[in-house]
């Protein structure tokens, strides 16, 4: 189209009106490519940060099973030990030595001799984790070793490098992250209890909210009289969900354990809690959703003589699905990377075991994350960022199977 | 039971059956009777004092302006109104001699008995058949599936959508033209064997041939049912309806046979419609 035609002014302004375009566009793109990089810089550092946790070194350790040391694991593990270093006599040697693997060893042990008889020559060969930063030195490369100068004497490096030199240590898939509850000890600490603890508290949290979330709003859409008591209820529903999340913990804590006694710590009432968080995003998403469907759907099932429950149930609700899903999703979401009202409810507990039921002692993965960044040992930063991994896992494992019911739904037509 | 009102310009139509059983009153006496109806939108009045009788077994058409109520006329008729927030209805409606407005009526029944196709072609989102057996099975009406599926072949036939559907009636509904997904509103309708069919505008959002095909229909159908059209086309008003009724600024100024209103009508404002004057 040739714009000499048209008058000076107009082309003027038409000139303009391209470049504000272009600009607008522009504008647009650099805010894209400012997000994606945060984004990008926040994982890569996370991953960075938490790849270490998936392999790590562990001592082929021959464990002498003497009768005299009875059931004293901890004290068959420290002679084996110490009878590989002849020339360790002083105490403040032995207890150099001892640091260098893990607490864990003898428990180890005591499971092995429980599950499988002693061979008669009276030697366990035991995969034995090494203490954290024995571990974390035998990763590094070793040129770069010096900086360990601070952390590991001179002596403990030696021994180290003389069983590494034995062919004694061995680089394997850290199994213990993925299956181990947490631990003082940074080389067993695992992930698995907060893992449980999060999937237990998000069944309370859906079958708790998404039920009665749909149905408060089925009634406030398409029951209540729109009158004042309507308005003020929708209103602080609204506010509801603006409330911030630690005041749920305080009313959890004083509703649910105080008044009801539910046991504290637990993924029933941390489910409670975090239901009750996510009850206001539910509600104002479901009814969104309803809202959304044709009225005329509903109209035509009432002037088939449906009754208003028959018109909602077959006619609204089906088609409002796929939203009711995406406000659950989004709740549920938040509720999973709640932190602060789980401390109020007791979930920041250390807890050493994987809780087998709603009303075990458990934790929550926002939770470790938040414990093990709070730990002074090294060996939990890895840890921390492995911890996170995990939890944005979930998210993304949560999320799909939101998206797949979603669908799902909307091709019910 | 009250006296059933027999409409004084009712022509009695000698070619219509009685299809309908025994409690099939003569064709031409009143199936329904507004007595001095007045709607009030909150405090605005939206009709007064109609008064006006459907004929049973034919189509009475509804004529007026944008906004002259004859919509909300219509939707009292099955008490759709209540549905509407403020909406407030004064005055009797019998139907078969019944208040329907009277405390202890059942919409649900009321609904069962007069049914309603809207002016937008409103399937739901399931297949052609789900839609048509959505009536009968809320209500419990086919004893067997054997049943269901003769309910709604009858009903899709007689609303001669049968050979149009019959090789996708387990496909969506919504993939139906919009001539098809009318005439299927009426298959589900018919679907629950009411007495009286109430349409508002339904050809308004189809083309003219879908409309010719729609308004056929309606002649077809009133040998078993009594209609209540509302249009906003005069000259489908003339061709499809015995009867029409002339409504304005909220009120019902003329009703009678259809000839007679557009031939001569007696108010002047009905002579100003039809020929084009207001509207």
């Amino acid at each position: 189209m040739n714009s000499a035609v048209l008058p000076q002014r107009i082309r003027t302004r038409l000139r303009r009106r391209h470049a504000a375009e272009k600009r607008f566009r522009c504008y647009g793109v650099v805010a894209l490519c400012f997000a994606l990089a945060f984004l990008f810089v926040l994982l890569a550092t996370i991953i960075i940060n938490g790849a270490g946790v998936l392999i790590h070194k562990r001592m082929l350790f021959e464990v002498v099973v003497s009768e005299h040391h009875g059931d004293r694991y901890g004290a068959m593990i420290k002679d084996s030990w110490k009878a590989q270093f002849p020339e360790v006599t002083e105490r403040r040697q032995r207890r150099a030595l001892y640091g260098l693997i893990s607490r864990d060893a003898e428990f180890l042990l005591r499971e092995r001799l429980a599950d499988v008889p002693v061979p008669d020559n009276g030697i366990v060969v035991l995969s034995v984790p090494f203490s954290s930063d024995a571990g974390e030195f035998l990763e590094t490369d070793p040129d770069k070793r010096d900086s360990f100068s601070k952390r590991l004497s001179t002596e403990q490096r030696g021994w180290l490098e003389r069983i590494e030199a034995g062919g004694k240590v061995e680089t394997v898939f850290n199994s213990d992250f993925f299956l181990n509850a947490d631990s003082r000890e940074p080389e067993v600490a695992g992930i698995l209890g907060a893992l449980i603890g999060s999937m237990l508290t998000m069944c309370v949290t859906f079958l708790f909210s998404f039920p009665v979330g749909v149905m408060a709003a089925v009634y406030l859409e398409e029951f209540a009289a729109k009158g004042r008591l309507f308005r003020f209820i929708e209103v602080n529903i609204n506010n509801l969900a603006a409330v911030p999340s630690i005041v749920f913990g305080l009313l959890g804590l004083a509703v649910f354990i105080g008044l009801f006694g539910v046991p504290r710590s637990t993924p029933l009432v941390g489910g409670l809690v975090l239901g009750l968080m996510t009850l206001p995003t539910i509600i104002i998403a479901t009814r969104a959703a309803l809202q959304a469907v044709p009225s005329s759907l509903r109209y035509a099932a009432l002037a088939l003589g449906a009754t208003p429950m028959q018109a909602v149930l077959h006619q609204g609700l089906p088609s409002a699905m796929p939203g009711i899903f995406t406000g659950a999703i989004i709740g549920m979401a938040q509720a999973l990377g709640e932190t602060a009202p789980l401390l109020m409810i007791g979930m920041v507990a250390f807890v050493a075991d994987i809780p087998d039921g709603f009303t075990s002692a458990s934790t929550a993965l926002p939770v470790q994350v938040f414990l093990w960044a709070d730990s002074p040992e090294r060996g939990f930063v890895e840890k921390t960022s492995a911890a996170i991994l995990v939890l944005l896992a979930f998210l993304a494992v949560m999320n799909s199977a939101a998206i797949y019911l979603r669908k799902k739904f909307e091709l019910k037509w | 039971m009250h006296p059933i009102p027999v409409t004084t310009t009712a022509t009695a139509t000698s070619e219509i059956s009685s299809e309908q059983g025994e409690d099939c009153v003569e064709a031409g006496s009143s199936v329904i009777s507004a007595r001095n109806i007045d709607v009030f939108y909150g405090e605005k009045p939206a009709l007064t004092n109609v008064n006006v009788e459907i004929p049973r077994h034919q189509v009475t058409a509804m004529i007026g302006p944008s906004g002259c109520g004859k919509s909300t006329f219509l939707r009292c008729l099955n008490r759709m109104n209540d549905l509407i927030e403020n909406c407030r209805v004064k005055g009797n409606i019998f139907l078969d001699g019944e208040d329907i407005y009277a405390p202890e009526v059942d919409v649900v029944t009321l609904r069962m008995r007069v049914g309603m196709v809207f002016q937008k072609p409103n399937p739901f989102p399931k297949s052609v058949y789900d839609n048509v057996a959505y009536g009968p099975r809320i209500h419990g009406i086919a004893s067997s599936r054997a049943d269901l599926d003769e309910i709604v072949f009858n009903s899709l036939d007689r609303a001669g959508l049968l050979d149009e559907v019959r090789d996708r009636m387990h496909e969506s509904a919504t993939g139906l033209s919009g001539g098809q997904q009318q005439r299927l509103c009426i298959a589900r309708a018919i679907a629950i064997a009411p007495e009286v069919i109430l349409m508002d505008e339904p050809c308004s959002a189809l083309d003219p041939i879908a409309s010719a095909r729609v308004e056929d229909l309606i002649d077809e159908l009133r040998q078993k049912y009594s209609i209540v059209v509302v249009t906003h086309s005069m000259q489908q008003a003339a061709r499809i309806s015995q009867k029409t009724a002339f409504f304005h600024l909220g009120e019902l100024v003329e009703e009678g046979d259809t000839e007679r209103i557009f031939t001569t009508p007696k108010d002047s404002r009905t002579q100003a419609y039809i020929t084009g004057r207001i509207g």
